[in-house]
């Protein structure tokens, strides 16, 4: 595999082909944050928190660096202006959601995103998919999904195939960023209400 | 059915289907498009056929079923051929009139013709009635002619020459360059070279290409590309086969609209017709090039209409947008290269090719060729499609084809591209229709969907409006766009209801500057547009919510409430 050349932050950094640029990032030692990816999952670019400025030949634009390819001569900033307020207004959007997640409030402190500032909406799932794509990639049982679209967008335990998997395994509760509960709070809704979650009666 | 396997056979078919059209007799063709149907057409069909019935004529006039003519405002229209006589809304009790009288007697009735509202003239023909005949309608103009479901009908005015052409006398690189030096731009919204995107695909190292046609039409207000569609899918179908000839595909998708059972049936059966024939299949026309089309339909949300979201769709998966660091014209279904372009620059691909470049090149502006499908919908007297060539002035378009502003109203502003598009000012009506003049103005073309906007119009709600649309199409897999939208419609809709407070605008305007950057795919990307455009024209009116809790237009209602306190 062939190496490439690229430069994140100032510093020359080697990659080969086919990394994204947060593994070539972590291979180096710079940190880049991130909500919605987990090593174990395909990078899912869900979050956009790991927004970054990519310049190639002279054209700045600004990608999710866990999906982003590397490229020979790729100049990448993880920290500008601008990058900073992308990842400020994302934690403010999702704080409306999950003001009280202790991973989003470590992150507001270092971004000054302030919970407030949009009208709260009472889910407090923040769509990352980690419980999804895991269930899916790594268990390969497909118990939870997302259903609907756009603002009604929501996970949802699938009553039949969860009550044959989910009480021995349990294993996206861990994964959630906002509240260790919110999965159990859900599976719980789809085993209480089966008929709501699979179609209203 | 015998399959063609040369042009001379292509020709032969065509003399043999002209030999047996009399071009005298009488016929009388009605529109069966999308707004001819809604306003109860199929009534007026079986009334023509039972008057025939009645008094013997079933064999000496034909009745034809086409596709759309464009003067919806004025359906459901009827013309009676040979004579081109032109009948607008034309109901069931018409029918033994215009049987006896003009079909039979050779008279025209009167008051079924179109007069001018302005001029009080009147207009018999086709030709003579002052909205088409100022149009230039390339693509648009069979629609009368053909029924949509005869491919011998779309032969019989010359189809599938173009395709005759390139498969036997061109090379695909020839092809190539002839559509690159045609300036053909998607008509999709973009505007990109067409031939740039072919040549992309063409050079992409897989074997393996596919060539799709984008006929997913979603935005509210537009409504020609399925009018085209659906009333001439061979013309559209041909341009396919001429691209994946040129680009080396030989296999090809049409995605479009679960929802659209008419314009399902007539492309299913195009595609069928023309496996008959040998225009599709397994060596085409005897050329040695091979390829087969599958019609592929939607799940019903807006985002699948964008082209990664579309091609997941293909593939089966839920239609949700890939990030394109790899372009689909490289990286697109399955991962192999895939070209995506819409309907109507499908359509303009045998134009380009029979007729030649320099000849496109004749049409338009300079960096805009060839014509454009306009569909003209809100305040204006007649909602419809037209046709025009690239260049006209908008002013021309809005008053001469969709004939102004209805009820004495002023004109207060034109709204491009549906809910990812742009609001220009009535100030500058009088520039041309350029994709790069209305981009630099912050109103993409879009696909070509104008919405009129009078002086009654509240821009804040309308605003709001596009935004409550797509917070329902978005696929929600971003929290820029999901999560952006909702807090854009929330902070809109108090504006609305004069909860508006100091420092919304701003926020708007650093919401719009963080989806536009952030958001994972062009849908995303792009929903700030039409709020930016209209803060860039109407600020005044969005601060008066804010600040005055006052609509200027006098729309919003909770406002109105509070004037009269």
């Amino acid at each position: 595999m062939s190496e490439i050349i690229l430069q994140i932050d100032g510093k020359e950094v080697t990659a080969s082909e086919g990394m994204t640029v947060l593994q070539a990032a972590q291979q180096a030692g710079i940190s880049i944050p991130t909500l919605c990816h987990h090593e174990k999952l395909d990078p899912y670019g869900g979050c956009r928190f790991c927004t970054v400025e990519a310049e190639v030949r002279g054209w700045t634009n600004y990608v999710a660096a866990c999906l982003y390819p590397v490229a020979k001569d790729l100049i990448v900033r993880t920290r500008s202006e601008k990058v900073d307020k992308i990842r400020k207004v994302i934690l403010e959007l999702l704080l409306a959601h999950a003001p009280d997640a202790f991973d989003l409030q470590d992150l507001a402190k270092e971004y000054g995103a302030n919970k407030d500032r949009f009208a709260k909406d009472s889910s407090f799932c923040i769509h990352c998919g980690l419980c999804v794509r895991y269930c899916a990639e790594v268990k390969k049982k497909n118990a939870i999904c997302f259903v609907d679209k756009g603002k009604t967008r929501e996970i949802s335990f699938i009553p039949e195939v969860a009550a044959k998997e989910c009480w021995n395994c349990k294993e996206c509760f861990p994964l959630c960023p906002t509240e260790a509960l919110q999965a159990a709070y859900v599976l719980a809704k789809a085993f209480a209400f089966p008929l709501e979650s699979a179609s209203a009666e | 059915m015998t399959r063609i396997k040369s042009a001379a056979e292509l020709e032969e078919l065509r003399q043999g289907i002209l030999s047996k059209i009399d071009p005298d007799k009488p016929s009388i063709s009605i529109c069966a498009g999308l707004s001819c149907l809604g306003l109860g057409n199929g009534k007026l069909i079986s009334a023509f056929k039972e008057e025939l019935g009645k008094q013997s004529l079933e064999a000496k006039v034909d009745v034809i079923t086409t596709g759309c003519h464009g003067f919806c405002e004025k359906g459901p229209i009827v013309v009676i051929n040979p004579e081109e006589i032109c009948y607008l809304e034309v109901k069931p009790e018409d029918v033994p009139e215009i049987i006896s009288q003009t079909v039979i007697a050779k008279k025209v009735i009167d008051r079924l013709i179109h007069t001018d509202p302005n001029t009080g003239e009147k207009a018999a023909h086709m030709s003579d009635i002052p909205f088409y005949k100022n149009q230039m309608r390339v693509l648009m103009g069979n629609n009368s002619k053909i029924n949509p479901k005869s491919i011998e009908d779309y032969l019989a005015i010359g189809g599938y020459s173009a395709l005759a052409k390139a498969l036997l006398k061109m090379s695909p690189v020839q092809v190539l360059e002839e559509v690159k030096i045609a300036n053909l731009r998607g008509r999709g919204g973009g505007g990109f070279p067409a031939g740039r995107k072919w040549e992309t695909t063409r050079n992409a190292p897989n074997e393996v290409k596919y060539v799709i046609v984008n006929a997913h039409e979603g935005e509210p207000g537009a409504f020609m590309d399925r009018a085209l569609f659906q009333a001439n899918p061979h013309s559209v179908l041909e341009g396919l086969i001429i691209g994946a000839y040129a680009i080396g595909s030989h296999q090809g998708f049409i995605y479009t609209r679960h929802d659209t059972p008419e314009l399902r049936k007539n492309v299913d059966l195009a595609l069928a017709q023309a496996e008959e024939y040998g225009l599709l299949g397994e060596n085409i026309l005897g050329s040695g090039f091979d390829f087969k089309v599958e019609v592929h339909y939607d799940v019903g949300i807006f985002v699948s209409g964008e082209s990664s979201a579309l091609m997941r769709s293909i593939e089966g998966k839920a239609p949700e947008p890939k990030p394109k660091y790899i372009r689909t014209s490289v990286n697109g279904i399955w991962d192999r290269p895939s070209n995506l372009n819409n309907v109507e620059t499908w359509a303009n691909v045998p134009q380009i090719i029979g007729k030649g470049s320099e000849w496109y090149n004749s049409i338009g502006t300079d960096k805009s060729k060839g014509t454009k499908l306009i569909s003209l919908s809100g305040h204006v007297c007649n909602s419809t499609v037209v046709e025009v060539p690239m260049g006209t002035s908008l002013r021309e378009i809005v008053y001469d084809f969709g004939g102004g502003i209805p009820n004495g109203k002023k004109l207060k502003a034109i709204h491009f591209g549906g809910p990812m598009g742009g609001t220009i000012p009535e100030s500058l009506i009088d520039n041309p229709l350029d994709f790069d003049v209305l981009s630099k103005l912050g109103a993409s073309m879009g696909a070509g969907d104008m919405l009129m906007m009078d002086e009654d119009t509240c821009l804040v709600e309308v605003a709001r409006y596009f935004l409550d649309f797509l917070s329902g199409e978005s696929c929600g897999k971003c929290v820029p766009c999901r999560e952006g939208i909702r807090q854009m419609l929330n902070i809109l809709t108090n504006m609305t209801k004069g909860k508006g407070r100091e420092g919304d605008i701003e926020l708007l305007e650093e919401l719009s500057e963080v989806i536009g950057a952030a958001a994972l795919c062009s849908l995303g990307r792009s929903v700030q547009n039409p709020l930016l455009s209209m803060l860039k024209y109407f600020r005044a009116e969005f601060e008066a919510h804010i600040k005055e809790k006052r609509c200027p237009a006098h729309s919003c209602k909770e406002l109105i409430a509070l004037e009269g306190v």
